[in-house]
């Protein structure tokens, strides 16, 4: 069901173009951070507007769209903005990454791997990589266009001379091929590896800073690091216990009041499919009503 | 027993429900009209209007009533309603030399042409609450009514322009640029300073002109000119080849005399600032215009002094207030993904530093 | 009563715009995002000489606040009509253009197009190329966008060689033949068959 109020997709023609336009720049120079005049939504800034305008702009009727906040389907922003294009653009959606060939994130990349054809749109708040070293805009600027990275650097480098590692546990900032320093929005960095290399096409929105960039297929994307200080994706040391899952990201629940606490598959869809073909965990529920 | 976080929906769904109830609130109490909020909080109305950059009375109070009074709720309706209107062309300047004033005084001239006109101000009132609007209002005694004056009320500035006393400001004919088409660009020229700050939140330009007076980026400015009143809106008809008026809307315009004690290559004149603001937002008005004096002093030659108000990308990148509150506001959606990668990485921090500088309590008991 | 203009003029453009160009767009996106895949598109019936997928894309692209070039035999009064109806977009200088359409030859010397500023890469021209034939052989590319080696059937290679060492500045083509589209970014390595 579709509002007829609105224009397909809610925006007009011309904010479209506008925006389609600069998707386009921003896959030609990947990485770097195409300034866009960002329209007002009617959901919040920082709630998603930049990914839900890049999302507008890539939507046609035939397309088939996933929502995750915090890799979950079912949490109420997820929820909001799915609805917001059900009612505005009429398309079919789904839950399962395997099914859509749109997905709109916030700050998780699906556990499940993405393949060409899709298309992956990350609601992004702070698009500057370098903005909490250098707050003026004028400044950063300058500096990608140099290529003066010196500053995160020596941001890093201090992190490791006071903790011994990098202390940046998400948005951890990423080079892309060889060139422009990019923020990979607020992902857990244990998602940084599938940045790179990866068959769908990335796209980043953020409405209240009015920037777009973008990573086409199987570009280059390398976490910055240190020889001796070599980047690591880490996760909770434990398996899913629901699904048992190893290898995929975990939210920790707290389950009493005396510091029992359980983990799981952040990424719902994974996690329910892994179930569903009878993966079990340390306190699955199923595991129960099957015994 | 944990159960999977499900109900997404159902929550929103139950959320909407009561808020609408809530915004009703007592049943017995008789519900407000939109020609109420509009008539009788008609300043609320006006700075919704000016901070949402759209000039409708009756959406504002429509949009204050959907946002229960919650006034930048109601500005961000407004600006999401204003996405999705098509733009059929762009007015003529409005003329405010031409304004039919209500409301024009000066605090430099005791009396000017066109005369010191008080309006419908709070200025002057004592802030007593009044208890006889609790009750049923008893209709009012008709306000006394002067014969209108048609004569055109010239800005001071323009009289003291003409002693070359203040700084010249020639039209440059160039196009100002559109803060709600494309996106902001710094440095700012002028023109798109003063399109922020006019639909930028009134207390922070409030606060910022304030901060001034009290010597963050002293302006020494002097209210040379306010007027408030109603200006026609001409569009430009390519077909006519003349200009017709689609309407009127009411403005509030303030100009600053500022000190300025000239340069190398100027001699000492009052410098200018300005503000203009949709609807009857007075203080808006005068706020703006001792930002937008702060703002300007590379231009004039003056120093930097580290003040926030003089501070271009500062100001611009804060004022507005539907920016701010949103993402304020969203940093309670769950972070529970980033949230726990810092768990696990403070986790690890704490156990790698307490087992370099500490004996474990048990082995230092033994 | 004559009739206003060429019907020719007020007809190819798209029917349905705003599902029409989303289409549309997406194959622009998928072109662009991987470089040398061909795209089939529909929906345009611009004058002659402008190929169908030319005229989907400067449909898609175009509009009031995007200068457009034409050159060459692209400049002809029919096509500025078509433009001017469908599009508004103002039609002006090479320099001056954020999109320019015309044959590998008639852009010459493409060096006369926007590279965009080194502050702002973005603010280049993209230049539609129309093609007499477009298939995915000859030149080839490597880089974003392209998982181990893509092939173009690209006009020559010296003016891409040299458009790519300019990176991040540079011109982005789109490649046009009849309903066929395919792209080539300032980011593509291109390197003799």
């Amino acid at each position: 069901m579709s509002d007829d109020a609105y224009n397909f997709a809610y925006l007009d023609e011309q904010t479209k173009r506008m925006i389609r336009r600069a998707l386009l720049k921003a896959l030609a120079i990947p990485g770097y951070q195409v300034p866009f005049a960002s329209r007002e939504m009617p959901m919040p800034y920082g709630w998603g507007t930049g990914g839900v305008q890049v999302t507008a702009a890539c939507l046609t009727p035939d397309d088939v769209l996933k929502v995750i906040d915090q890799g979950a389907d079912d949490t109420t922003n997820a929820v909001s903005i799915r609805r917001f294009f059900q009612r505005t653009a009429g398309v079919a959606t789904t839950e399962s990454t395997a099914e859509a060939t749109v997905i709109q994130t916030r700050h998780r990349i699906p556990e499940t791997p993405l393949t060409e054809g899709q298309i992956l749109v990350y609601q992004v708040p702070i698009p500057e990589p370098l903005r909490f070293l250098e707050p003026r805009e004028t400044e950063t600027r300058k500096m990608h266009e140099l290529e003066e990275y010196g500053l995160m650097h020596v941001k890093l480098y201090e992190d490791i001379a006071r903790h011994g590692e990098i202390a940046t546990a998400y948005a951890y900032p990423v080079k892309v091929e060889g060139r422009y320093v990019m923020d990979p929005s607020p992902i857990p960095k244990f998602d940084n590896p599938k940045l790179s290399d990866n068959p769908a096409i990335q796209l980043f929105g953020a409405g209240r800073e009015s920037r777009i960039y973008a990573l086409p297929p199987y570009t280059q994307v390398v976490s910055l690091d240190f020889e001796d200080h070599p980047f690591r994706a880490s996760k909770a040391d434990h398996a899913c216990d629901l699904c048992g899952a190893a290898e995929s990201y975990l939210d920790e629940v707290i389950t009493d009041d005396a510091g029992s606490r359980m983990f799981v598959c952040s990424d719902t869809d994974f996690c329910t499919g892994r179930q569903a073909a009878g993966h079990r965990g340390r306190l699955s529920p199923l595991s129960k009503e099957i015994a | 027993m944990y159960v999977a976080v499900k109900g997404g929906e159902r929550a929103i769904d139950n959320a909407h429900a009561w808020l609408a109830e809530d915004r009703r609130g007592d049943t017995t109490v008789a519900e407000l009209s939109v020609p109420q909020i509009r008539e009788q909080l008609a300043l609320a109305v006006n700075r919704v209007m000016a901070e949402g950059s759209l000039y409708d009375p009756d959406l504002a109070a429509l949009a204050i009533k959907q946002a229960r009074g919650d006034l930048i709720e109601a500005v961000f309706l407004i600006r999401a309603y204003r996405t999705t209107l098509p733009r059929f062309g762009t007015s003529i300047p409005v003329d405010t030399a031409r304004m039919r004033v209500d409301r024009r005084i000066s605090a430099t001239f005791k009396d000017l042409p066109g005369g010191q006109i008080l309006g419908p101000t709070f200025d002057y009132t004592h802030r007593l609450l009044d208890f006889k609007l609790a009750a049923e209002g008893a209709p009012l005694a008709p306000t006394p009514q002067a014969a209108p004056d048609m004569a055109p009320v010239p800005h001071v500035t323009a009289l003291l322009d003409r002693d070359e006393l203040i700084e010249a400001t020639p039209d440059t004919g160039e196009a100002p640029p559109d803060l709600t088409r494309q996106p902001l660009e710094l440095p700012a020229n002028r023109a798109l300073r003063l399109q922020a700050l006019a639909r930028a939140d009134e207390g922070f330009i409030l606060s910022l002109a304030y901060s001034t007076q009290r010597g963050y980026g002293r302006t020494h400015a002097f209210v040379g000119e306010l007027r408030i009143g109603a200006v026609a809106v001409e569009l430009e008809i390519p077909e006519l080849g003349f200009a017709i008026t689609i309407g009127e809307m009411t403005l509030t315009e303030c100009e600053t005399v500022n000190q300025f004690k000239g340069s190398r290559t100027e001699p000492p004149q009052f410098t200018r600032g300005y503000g203009l603001v949709l609807g009857q937002c007075e203080r808006k008005s005068i706020a703006m215009s001792l930002v937008d004096r702060a703002l300007r002093w590379k231009e004039l030659g003056e120093d930097f002094t580290g003040a926030p108000a003089q501070d271009e990308e500062f100001v611009l990148s804060h004022a507005d207030n539907v920016q701010a509150t949103g993402f304020l506001e969203h940093i309670k959606l769950p972070h529970y993904v980033d949230f726990q990668a810092e768990l696990e990485l403070v986790r690890r921090l704490r156990a790698e530093a307490l087992a370099q500088t500490q004996p474990s309590p048990r082995a230092a008991a033994e | 009563m004559t009739a206003p203009q060429d019907a020719s003029v007020l007809s190819g453009g798209f029917v349905e715009p705003a599902v029409q160009s989303a289409h549309a767009f997406r194959a622009l996106l998928a072109a662009m995002a991987r470089p040398g895949t061909m795209q089939t598109v529909t929906g345009a019936q611009p004058p002659a000489p402008l190929s169908v997928a030319a005229g989907v894309a400067l449909l898609t692209l175009a509009d009031p606040t995007v200068p457009v070039h034409l050159a060459g035999a692209a400049d002809t009064e029919a096509v500025r009509a078509w433009i001017a109806f469908h599009c508004g977009a103002p039609l002006v200088a090479a320099e001056s253009a954020a999109i320019a359409l015309g044959t590998w030859d008639a852009l010459q010397p493409v060096s006369r197009f926007s590279m965009g500023l080194p502050d702002y890469p973005d603010r280049s021209a993209t230049l539609i190329v129309e093609l007499p034939a477009l298939t995915a052989s000859g030149a080839h590319l490597r880089g974003p966008g392209i998982r181990d080696r893509a092939e173009l059937s690209l006009p020559e290679t010296a003016a891409f060689i040299a458009n790519r060492a300019r990176f991040p500045l540079g011109f982005d083509c789109l490649f046009t033949s009849g309903s066929t589209l395919a792209a080539l970014p300032r980011s593509t390595i291109v390197e003799n068959a």
